[in-house]
């Protein structure tokens, strides 16, 4: 099989919201009011690929995956899987690419139907396709996903309601859910965050197998970076609506560039004694998407930030093979060499 | 000095399905001015002790043994009118969506307000200007007192209910996952802040959480709990770097570390017991790989290894021993 085979070209994507207004807002304001939760964003993700998307709540994370998947519209830019662009208004192609692409959701307390039985949560997908015939079929391959995400003996969970589970169990069938009709490519949102840390490194290391196995590609979304340091190929740095800094895992961690990365890195919580830790804490909080500061969108919370970072946004360049940061920090540096 | 100290605290549910031995023996000090974590999975008692602290337990809840000892005095007898007194005046909680807990259509400082003259026999004047005392006290601008909570974010939120907690001059705070629903950045500087706080208030400290990692910044000791026991107790440094409990060695390595080597840790295999028919023994021994036969016929003692650092198990240590 080839290595570097590309699966998922993100390019230029754009996703906006309206905010609602009342009416008299409306009437008198000319101006739209906008959220730019995804502000123009490449990404690319190869076979067998692990790329983890990181950053606080409200960075369009969990947008970007969505968008991925056509579960948000997209407002501008494209989508290319397996080298073809993907044609979001022609029904029929969509419905091919979810085949082959699926999501793995948060809580798995509430991605799971209460009312239903494993075996019909994790077999509708192939109902909805048509892909099974008999039942006996259809048991078989449910016995089979299940069996491939670690719940094993598939035939003692066909029969369980939800709330028979415990909650690692729960993931897993969910998991089964979305491999079960064989995806290339999967976006898991967060999902280890609603598990208590025992159970934890079983589903990251049933997610590693996958990739083994399988070549599965996965767009991993997390807010913590040593989850994502300890799973993924690649890692990206969100920050409201725009990726800051992507580059090997190990980079990343260990040779970070932008002071948003590397203000995330130190205050990471570790479990090591360190009283006198060098933390940057930022202070505030993430600014509101409906209104990006002007210049480089973290210039407003940035111990470096000078005058050109408020006028002039920063381009996503590359500083050395496959690490990008989009910081004037280093353009001047890059200019300079 | 010792502020609070509990003796062998029980806390049982009564439920239809039988007794839950939620708090099954807990004991544990805590002195002024010092910081306590109290950590473990979902369902091993932390919250239960917390509860039990100040008197929150759900009608089901009884604590049925031990001593709850505040400043020396047993307050785990009291009736309930005079542990009213001791809700906030001593003894206040943050509670975990805290965010939540403010009323949606009141004023900040109003709300604020209404517990310290709740609390304290001051006019309402005077507990507004107490609200933007403590606003300052949490970092946040006093003017915005008159700010309704969704004019706030979540960690602003936070900071109000830490200053609500902090309306009375409590001797002891309890945080029950105080920054579990807060991003990173901002649980960062929430705990940077209880840590403040703390030190220039000399009050005591609980902080409930599942999340190990992040007492290293914040508390001077550790308490690591399971299934409604107390399976390590030590310091910062003692559970860190030389636990003797393989649950608390078990734990701690489920975290990744970015400063060692990058392997994927092994899960615990097996969920945490149901607390109406614990296991016999230690009842960390069905999940525990070093378990021998004593394990489950005999319940291990507490076993001293220094001064403040105790753990509970017939084979402490027994993970250094492999190679």
């Amino acid at each position: 099989m080839k290595k570097n085979e590309n699966i998922v070209d993100v390019k230029g994507l754009k996703v906006q919201f309206d905010i609602k207004q009342s009416f008299l807002q409306e009437i008198f304001t000319k101006k739209r009011k906008i959220v730019k939760a995804v502000d123009g964003v490449d990404l690319k993700i190869n076979k067998g690929e692990i790329v983890s998307l990181v950053g606080e709540s409200g960075s369009g994370k969990t947008t970007l995956g969505k968008a991925i998947l056509d579960l948000v519209p997209v407002t501008e830019g494209e989508i290319l899987f397996k080298g073809k662009k993907i044609d979001f208004s022609n029904k029929k192609e969509v419905k091919k690419f979810r085949h082959k692409a699926q999501m793995i959701f948060q809580d798995p307390y509430q991605s799971l139907d209460p009312k239903s039985l494993v075996i019909d949560a994790v077999a509708e997908p192939l109902e909805i396709n048509n892909l099974v015939k008999t039942a006996e079929e259809r048991k078989e391959k449910v016995i089979k996903a299940l069996e491939d995400s670690g719940l094993a003996p598939g035939e003692n969970f066909l029969y369980r309601f939800p709330y028979e589970l415990s909650g690692g169990q729960r993931q897993r069938a969910a998991i089964a859910g979305s491999l079960i009709l064989n995806p290339d490519f999967i976006v898991a949102d967060e999902p280890v965050s609603m598990l208590d840390v025992s159970v934890r490194t079983g589903i990251l290391k049933l997610l590693l197998g996958l990739k083994e196995s399988r070549d599965l590609a996965f767009l991993f979304i997390t807010h913590d970076l040593s989850l994502a340091w300890l799973i993924s190929d690649k890692i990206a740095i969100m920050y409201l609506g725009k990726i800051v800094e992507i580059g090997e895992s190990d980079e990343i961690i260990k040779k970070s560039l932008h002071p948003y990365t590397q203000a995330l890195l130190s205050i990471m919580p570790i479990p090591e004694v360190h009283k006198n830790r060098n933390r940057k804490v930022l202070e505030g909080e993430i600014p509101n998407p409906s209104e990006i500061p002007k210049g480089c969108r973290f210039n407003t919370r940035c111990v470096h930030a000078f005058d050109k970072c408020k006028e002039v946004e920063p381009k996503l360049i590359e500083i050395k093979d496959g690490h990008f940061v989009a910081c004037h920090l280093f353009e001047e540096e890059y200019n300079g060499i | 000095m010792e502020l609070l100290k509990i003796n062998n605290l029980k806390t049982y549910f009564e439920i239809s399905a039988g007794t839950v031995k939620a708090v099954d023996g807990v004991s544990f000090s805590l002195n002024y001015g010092e910081s306590l974590g109290l950590v473990g999975e979902s369902g091993c008692g932390k919250t239960t002790t917390a509860l039990s602290i100040n008197r929150l337990l759900p009608q089901e809840g009884k604590i049925l043994g031990g001593e709850i000892l505040l400043e020396g005095r047993d307050i785990s007898k009291l009736k309930e009118s005079e542990i009213k007194k001791l809700r906030w005046n001593e003894i206040s909680m943050i509670f975990q969506g805290a965010m939540n807990a403010l009323n949606p259509v009141m004023k900040i400082g109003d709300q604020i307000a209404e517990a310290i003259v709740l609390h304290k026999k001051v006019s309402y004047k005077e507990a507004i200007k107490r609200s933007k005392e403590l606003f300052e006290l949490v970092e946040l601008e006093p003017e915005r007192i008159t700010n309704y909570p969704h004019e706030f974010s979540g960690g602003m939120k936070q900071r109000a209910m830490i200053a609500m907690a902090l309306a009375c001059d409590p001797k002891l705070i309890i945080g029950d996952e105080p920054t579990t629903a807060l991003d990173v950045m901002v649980q960062a500087q929430i705990l940077n802040l209880l840590d403040k706080l703390r030190k220039e208030l000399n009050m005591g400290i609980i902080i409930i959480t599942h999340d190990l990692s992040i007492l290293g910044e914040t508390c001077d000791k550790i308490a690591v709990m399971y299934a409604g026991k107390i399976a390590e107790f030590g310091t910062v440094e003692d559970i860190y770097n030389n636990n003797m409990h393989p649950y608390t060695n078990k734990l701690l390595s489920s975290f990744p570390n970015i400063h060692k080597e990058k392997i994927i840790p092994e899960p615990i295999e097996g969920v945490p017991p149901d607390l109406i028919n614990p296991p016999s023994g230690c009842r960390f021994h069905p999940r525990c790989p070093y378990a021998q036969d004593i394990c489950a016929k005999e319940e291990p003692m507490m076993t001293k290894v220094s001064e403040g650092h105790e753990y509970a198990c017939h084979f402490g240590g027994v993970f250094n021993e492999k190679e």
